[in-house]
């Protein structure tokens, strides 16, 4: 440091000198956080975006009624609520439909109740099983046995005219009630 | 020419302070008994820096779209000139900073080295930790196969059973509520921009603090911390015997990192990344997600976990072991550093260091997966015959999914009990109730199982050479 701006320090330690100095830090922190404040806006907008668009659930045709033997279980794919649509092969979920008799049908989701993994249907056994950490379930859905804390989720299905359509639906997230 | 290329240097480094940069390191003065112990935590730092160089190198290759992130991996890992190599680099450079950052948190920890003045060195590094954990889960689900996009989903599920928010966090997390092309994104942006830039941040105030309050002395039994003296006590200490940290300290750090890298350049040579698994895809149900070795113990937890509890487990759990690692420097900070007087953090190390290796096992093995692979039971007997109903009874024990989980002869899963000797400690009636009823996990077959599939089965779990 030069010796001329030493002399100028010391004389500013004076009281003016003093409270200039805590003005000073106080705008230079001030403009500081707002410039951050304002920067941090577009990170928080753009990794919201996905979790805040708006998502309106669709009907979604998944078969015609011959499709579905009465008492059988089928795996049907269809196209999520997807927001974007480049999300292409990607947002293509699948679900279990089972035609109970004549119109009424159910459809399972996939995913695991315990922790989402994908159950696979075993025809001769009439079981889900799931291969992560070994849970069952009975062909209504219901738990059978192994780690998951409820039943299978089920997606909202509906018979217009001779179509099935599955209502698609988030991924479901078991909670801790279950 | 020798004359030139000194003067050359000279005006360099007047101008631009390189020998006055590298200062700090020759003065900075460490314990003279710091040594082979004290290297765990540069090792981890060089993993970093692999990590930093590869990831560079994948990222020039890699594309981060949902369409075609697996076709791009599957160019690295099988035409790309050195791809594999450098994808198995990333691979074991990932593995490694997690050993030795546990390694490093160990000794950290059996020598109280967390205790004043050094608190926020143990704050900063948990905070590591949390993040490189993150850093090595996002990057699992970069590969963008079916491993990695249902491993999001069962994060998020984790995530779901936090009381309250537990939706919108899982949901947060998959960026919507269904995997598309935007959960690829944020991973990416979260594995290759966001992270990395905090792990700089801490890492960078990591260091600063060794400088700052010095390496921690190793501990002698019997001479305690007192934050009134230490600080005075430990610049006389380095001002009397001290050494300067380089060259006579970091030369041990050297040799330890190159050895480090010789053990990761063969690892990734010979061993090489996991393989991709196959194309992600959502209505694929015949995959079997399992997460790379520093979390399938947690997958297995999940698993072996008694369901009435595992909520409260999931959900709480890392809340409360975060909260108590956190807490360690607040709760002891000063005293004896001797782990040879604190035989209750060498049995916590070493209780830790069992339960998390035997899950480890047991993440391997998978006891509680059936096995949809299993090879079916020959229907034919090696001696004599099968009568009619034994004979069917194989042939349901093969479909209906009792193989999946029971060994009979060295066919089928090992969820379960093994059968093969099943007529000797169960009696008919007994079997009969088990497979009607079920059990905690097992499903009941009274629903579907027609009363002579039933006794098919039964009789032939009852002959006695299967
Ligand atoms: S995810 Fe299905 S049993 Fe754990």
């Amino acid at each position: 440091m030069d010796s001329d701006k030493e002399q100028t320090a010391l004389q500013n330690t004076s009281r003016e000198g003093e409270n200039r100095r805590k003005f000073l830090s106080k705008i230079t922190l001030g403009v500081g956080s707002f410039v951050a404040a304002v920067l941090a806006v577009p990170v928080i907008t753009s990794m919201l975006d996905p979790v805040l668009r708006k998502k309106t659930p669709r009907w979604r045709k998944v078969g015609s009624l011959e499709d579905f033997e009465v008492d059988k279980t089928k795996m049907v794919s269809f196209k999520d609520t997807s927001p974007y649509k480049w999300s292409t092969e990607i947002s293509q979920t699948a679900a279990y439909v089972r035609r109970e008799q004549g119109d009424t049908f159910t459809a399972f989701s996939i995913n695991c109740a315990h922790l989402g993994c994908p159950v696979r249907w075993v025809e001769e056994s009439e079981l889900f099983l799931c291969p992560c950490h070994g849970g069952v379930y009975y062909k209504d859905g219901s738990r059978a046995s192994g780690p998951p804390p409820r039943g299978l989720f089920k997606y909202p299905i509906r018979v217009v005219g001779n179509n099935v359509e599955i209502k698609t639906a988030p991924i479901p997230i078991t909670n801790m009630r279950a | 020419m020798r004359k030139v290329l000194s003067k050359i240097w000279n005006w360099i480094d007047d101008r631009g302070g390189f020998s006055e940069l590298a200062k700090p390191l020759t003065t900075h003065l460490v314990p003279p008994d710091a040594t082979w112990n004290y290297v765990w935590g540069s090792a981890t730092l060089f993993c970093l820096v692999i990590q930093v160089v590869t990831g560079v190198a994948l990222s020039f290759m890699y594309q981060p779209s949902a369409q075609v992130a697996y076709e791009s991996l599957q160019y690295i890992q099988n035409q790309a000139f050195l791809g594999s190599f450098i994808r198995g680099l990333h691979n074991w450079g990932a593995s490694g900073m997690m050993l030795l950052m546990g390694l490093h948190m160990i000794r950290v920890y059996l020598n109280a080295a967390y205790k004043y003045p050094r608190e926020m060195s143990w704050i900063s590094g948990i905070i590591l930790l949390a993040v490189t954990i993150v850093m090595a889960f996002t990057g699992q689900l970069l590969r963008w196969d079916n491993n990695g996009v249902w491993s999001a989903i069962v994060a998020a599920e984790q995530m779901g059973r936090i009381p309250f928010i537990g939706n919108w966090i899982a949901y947060f997390l998959l960026g919507g509520t269904n995997i598309g092309g935007e959960t690829l994104s944020r991973f990416f942006a979260m594995h290759v921009f966001l992270f990395p830039a905090i792990i700089f941040m801490v890492v960078g105030y990591h260091l600063y603090l060794v400088f700052r309050n010095g390496i921690s002395e190793p501990p002698k039994p019997g001479r305690l911390v007192d934050p009134k003296t230490y600080r005075k006590w430990y610049e006389d200490m380095l001002a009397k015997k001290g050494v300067p940290f380089f060259p006579d300290a970091i030369w041990r750090d050297a040799v330890f990192s190159a050895l480090v890298f010789i053990i990761i350049v063969s690892l990734a040579w010979f061993i090489g990344a996991p393989a991709l698994t196959s194309k992600p895809d959502l209505t694929n149900v015949n995959v079997n997600p399992s997460p790379d070795w520093y979390f399938s113990w947690i997958f297995a937890l999940f698993a072996l976990m008694p369901r009435q509890i595992e909520s409260y487990v999931i959900a709480f759990g890392p809340l409360i072991g975060g909260a108590l690692i956190f807490a360690l420097p607040f709760i002891s900070n000063k005293g004896e550093r001797s782990p040879l007087k604190r035989p209750w953090a060498i049995a916590g190390v070493i209780f830790v260091i069992l339960s998390i290796s035997s899950l480890w096992y047991m993440g391997y093995k998978e006891p509680w997966s059936p096995h949809f692979d299993a090879k079916p039971l020959p229907t034919t007997k090696t001696v004599g015959e099968f009568t009619a109903s034994e004979k069917k009874g194989v042939e349901l024990f093969n479909t209906v999914g009792c193989l999946y989980c029971h060994k009979i002869n060295g066919h089928g899963g090992i969820r379960g009990p093994e059968l093969t000797n099943v007529q000797k400690r169960l009696t008919e009636d007994q079997i009969i109730i088990r497979i009607v009823n079920g059990a905690e996990n097992m499903p009941a077959y009274g629903g579907s199982l027609t009363k002579e599939e039933l006794q098919d089965i039964v009789d032939y779990l009852m002959t006695n050479d299967k």
